[in-house]
């Protein structure tokens, strides 16, 4: 065995590539074979080969609490991440199911409210919640869509064994290191390519573009002009803005450049206005319209929602979507599934214990070194605990916390996170990987088949997010 | 085409262009208190760069003394100083930023190496006479810009607008740099035409890489007469104002064929150019070229002004 190819002991994790004998399984066959192959100077200098890549293209993202221009490169691991045919099939089948009753949760909540009259889910739930936009109320968007874009975070337990860990319906990032990584990949080792069938990923932006025009306004009767809207440079995740615009060849705006005439929405051009019809807006509900929500904001266009419920202009993902992704709700994911498409779920969800409930709360603090303990509103991987890996001080900080603001915390056990190899310094390892599939929705569902497989590149982490030190790979779906 | 976005394209070039203009003017300050026999020694001289960058003032209200240490800190490294090559190349990739999908992947990775290149260096490095080693580099880069935008953009309204700024920019700049010869004080026994009269001459001429191609042109010593009319007049000298001109005329004429703004600015343009014609050197040194230079620095802002007006910059 060449030095590149040692990996650690076996472990009680499952790995996506070596069996417990040791063996390959099928799907990493030919990766595994070519892994051999690789001497570790020659990955080396791949890695290095691609760090200039992207760090050229300017492929970087802001670390919050760092200072807003703080620019960080996503460390890029060369090794494929392989799920097979029969895998993805499976993962397709219960991500669209999932989208599906998210949506029509989303239209019933701001509607009737049968789910809550049925006693599926408490009032206070869902109407005290404060993800829950009262203003949305009695408002039909364009095909009754209101997360038109999706980023499902999964991770892997074993080998059948897939749990869905939250469902990013309010403006999930990533997809444009799905797209880059593709790029990087095929540059870096065209010859993995024709060694195998790697199901494409290159379509994403036409699709988003269909995607976004068919959503556009009834009243729109031209071909409806779209815009990506973006707080700015400062924000982490400009790059993927302005890459998403320039893919789908459509503005990249700012809130001032938008302005209110007529009944419609405009945007500043040399030649003084043209008309926008769908907003692809990556700012936050708050921030969209300082006329209905956050009077200072100064990155919306005052108007904004009125106009939108008015039908002059479509804001995708719908305002007040975040209810279906709020860490309280998905709890209820499963019930949700069942009561709209009369199906049982798919996809596993996480056993997920609510700090506001008194027995729920007690088992939380007396188990709090064997659990995840995770912010209702919180994301991106800050002001979480991961029981198993915490210190003394920091269970005792959570402690404290939880018993301060219980109604702000969820717990969920530690889940045994699937690993890849990954190239580190110290050759070829295994890593924990989560996944982040990218759905479409607007007159149909359109699933990339694969996503972003982000990678916990330090040993032994469980925490993939890029803003702790995680990484991304190239996901491959392999055809039959 | 946004107007933000032709704002930013415009403001990119220019500041491109301004980064380099300043490591130029710096140059010429530094090469100024080279020179032997000064009499009243630096002071002076450094004072006269800090006039013709256009920030004496802001200068002083940040520092009590004129040393060079100082002059060039706040020239070339002083982030709060908008105009240091610092903020230019900041700014720069800044407005690139905002309009990544407008430039070309040459163009980017030209302003954005620069940046990470530039932040990289630490002000202390240029002690021990590397000053003109590293004004070099930062001209290098302007120029690697300039070729990749050349290069490698498409022709139309973006490459209008980033034109417009950068020829308007470097117009600004060629008249400053050339009055910094009316604020550099002759020590009262130097006469004029004399060897310190002609040295300063010949380094505002190095100063815009033009010392050689002015011998070749003139055939002559460095003479105030000739250094002007090649500064201003000459459409063959690629800094100078009639040469500028003639490129802002160019890209606001291209604008007019894709667009329906622009009339004022190319009105006001064409005024600019007719003032600019050969037979203008007389009435030029009549008037007094402090003066002519002067009011060409006002009518050039205006110039832009009038571009912000009309393509909505907001």
């Amino acid at each position: 065995m060449s030095p590149s190819t040692q990996t650690e002991p076996a472990q009680a994790f499952f790995d996506e590539m070596r069996q417990a004998d040791g063996t390959s399984r099928p799907a990493y066959e030919a990766v595994s074979d070519w892994l051999q192959k690789q001497s570790r100077t020659t990955i080396k200098r791949k890695q290095e080969e691609a760090d200039a890549i992207f760090r050229r293209l300017g492929i970087t993202f802001a670390v919050y609490g760092e200072g807003g221009s703080n620019e960080r490169l996503i460390p890029f691991d060369l090794i494929p991440r392989v799920l097979a045919a029969r895998e993805w099939r499976a993962l397709e089948r219960g991500i669209e199911q999932r989208v599906k009753a998210l949506n029509a949760f989303l239209y019933d909540i701001y509607h009737r409210q049968d789910i809550v009259r049925a006693g599926r889910i408490p009032s206070d739930m869902i109407n005290q919640n404060e993800a829950f936009l009262p203003e949305m109320i009695g408002f039909d968007p364009p095909r009754n869509v209101y997360a038109h874009i999706i980023g499902t975070d999964i991770v892997r337990t074993g080998e059948n064994e897939f749990f869905v860990l939250e469902d990013n319906v309010r403006t999930p990032s990533g997809v444009s290191y799905m797209l880059e990584n593709r790029e990087a990949m095929m540059h870096l080792f065209p010859e993995l390519f024709s060694a195998h069938r790697v199901r494409p990923v290159e379509h994403y932006p036409d699709w988003l573009r269909q995607t976004l025009e068919s959503v556009a306004p009834a009243a729109c009767k031209q071909d409806p002009t779209i815009a990506v809207l973006t707080p700015g440079i400062h924000n982490s995740a400009y790059f993927e803005h302005a890459f998403l615009a320039d893919q789908m060849g459509v503005e990249l705006v700012q809130g001032s450049d938008l302005f209110i005439e007529n009944g419609q929405l405009f945007m500043r051009t040399i030649e003084g206005k043209e008309r926008v019809d769908v907003l692809y807006r990556r700012v936050d509900d708050a921030f969209l319209d300082p006329l209905t929500f956050n009077p200072s904001s100064m990155l919306g266009v005052p108007g904004l929602f009125d106009l939108y419920r008015a039908g002059g202009v479509t804001i995708v993902n719908a305002p007040g979507t975040g209810i279906a992704d709020d860490k309280a709700i998905y709890a209820y994911v499963p019930e949700i599934i069942e009561f709209y498409t009369g199906e049982k779920p798919i996809l596993n969800n996480v056993p997920t214990y609510r700090c506001s409930l008194p027995d729920e709360r007690a088992y939380v603090l007396d188990n709090l070194a064997e659990l995840v303990v995770k912010e209702v509103h919180g994301s991106g991987g800050y002001g979480m605990l991961i029981g198993p890996a915490a210190t003394k001080k920091e269970l005792a900080d959570f402690h404290k916390k939880i018993e301060a603001k219980p109604h702000h915390y969820i717990a969920q056990p530690t889940l045994a996170l699937s690993t890849c190899p990954a190239a580190t310094q110290a050759g070829i390892a295994p890593r924990h990987v989560d996944l982040r599939p990218f759905v479409l929705l607007g007159d149909r569902i359109r699933l990339t088949p694969g996503g972003l497989t982000r990678v916990a590149l330090k040993k032994g982490s469980l925490v993939v997010n890029s803003s702790q030190g995680g990484g991304t790979k190239d996901t491959w779906v392999l055809e039959d | 085409m946004l107007g933000r976005t032709a704002a930013s394209l415009f403001w990119m070039s220019r500041y491109v262009e301004r980064a380099e203009n300043i490591a130029r003017l710096t140059e010429v300050g530094y090469r100024i208190s080279l020179t032997p026999d000064t009499g009243s020694g630096h002071r002076e001289d450094w004072k006269s760069t800090l006039v013709a960058a256009g920030c004496l003032d802001a200068f002083l209200e940040r520092h009590p003394k004129i040393t060079a240490a100082n002059v060039q800190h706040f020239l070339l490294f002083d982030p709060e100083h908008p105009s240091s090559v610092r903020s230019c190349l900041e700014t720069a990739r800044n407005n690139g930023r905002a309009v990544r999908t407008a430039l070309t992947r040459e163009m980017w990775e030209a302003i954005n190496s620069t940046w990470i290149e530039f932040s990289a260096i630490k002000p202390g490095a240029l002690d021990g006479g590397k000053l003109p080693d590293f004004l070099d580099w930062v001209s290098q880069r302007s120029n690697l810009f300039r070729g990749a935008l050349l290069g490698t953009l498409l022709r139309d309204e973006g490459y209008c607008f980033a034109q417009a700024g950068a020829f308007i920019e470097r117009a600004d700049n060629t008249a400053r740099i050339l009055d910094v010869k009316y604020h550099v004080l002759l020590p009262s026994h130097e006469l004029i035409g004399g060897g310190l009269d002609s040295y300063q001459w010949e380094t505002i001429l190095r100063s815009v890489s033009a010392h050689r191609s002015y011998r070749h042109v003139y055939k002559d010593s460095y003479k105030p007469w000739n250094v002007a009319e090649f500064l201003i007049l000459r459409p063959e000298m690629p800094r100078s104002l009639r040469f500028s001109y003639e490129w802002i005329d160019r890209a606001l004429k291209g604008l007019e064929q894709s667009t329906i703004g622009g009339t004022k600015a190319r009105q006001h343009c064409a005024n600019v150019l007719a003032d600019l014609q050969p037979d203008q050197m007389s009435p030029i040194f009549q008037g007094g070229l402090h003066e002519f230079l002067n009011a060409f620095i006002q009518r050039n802002n205006h110039t832009s002004a009038l571009i912000a007006e009309e393509f909505h910059f907001q």
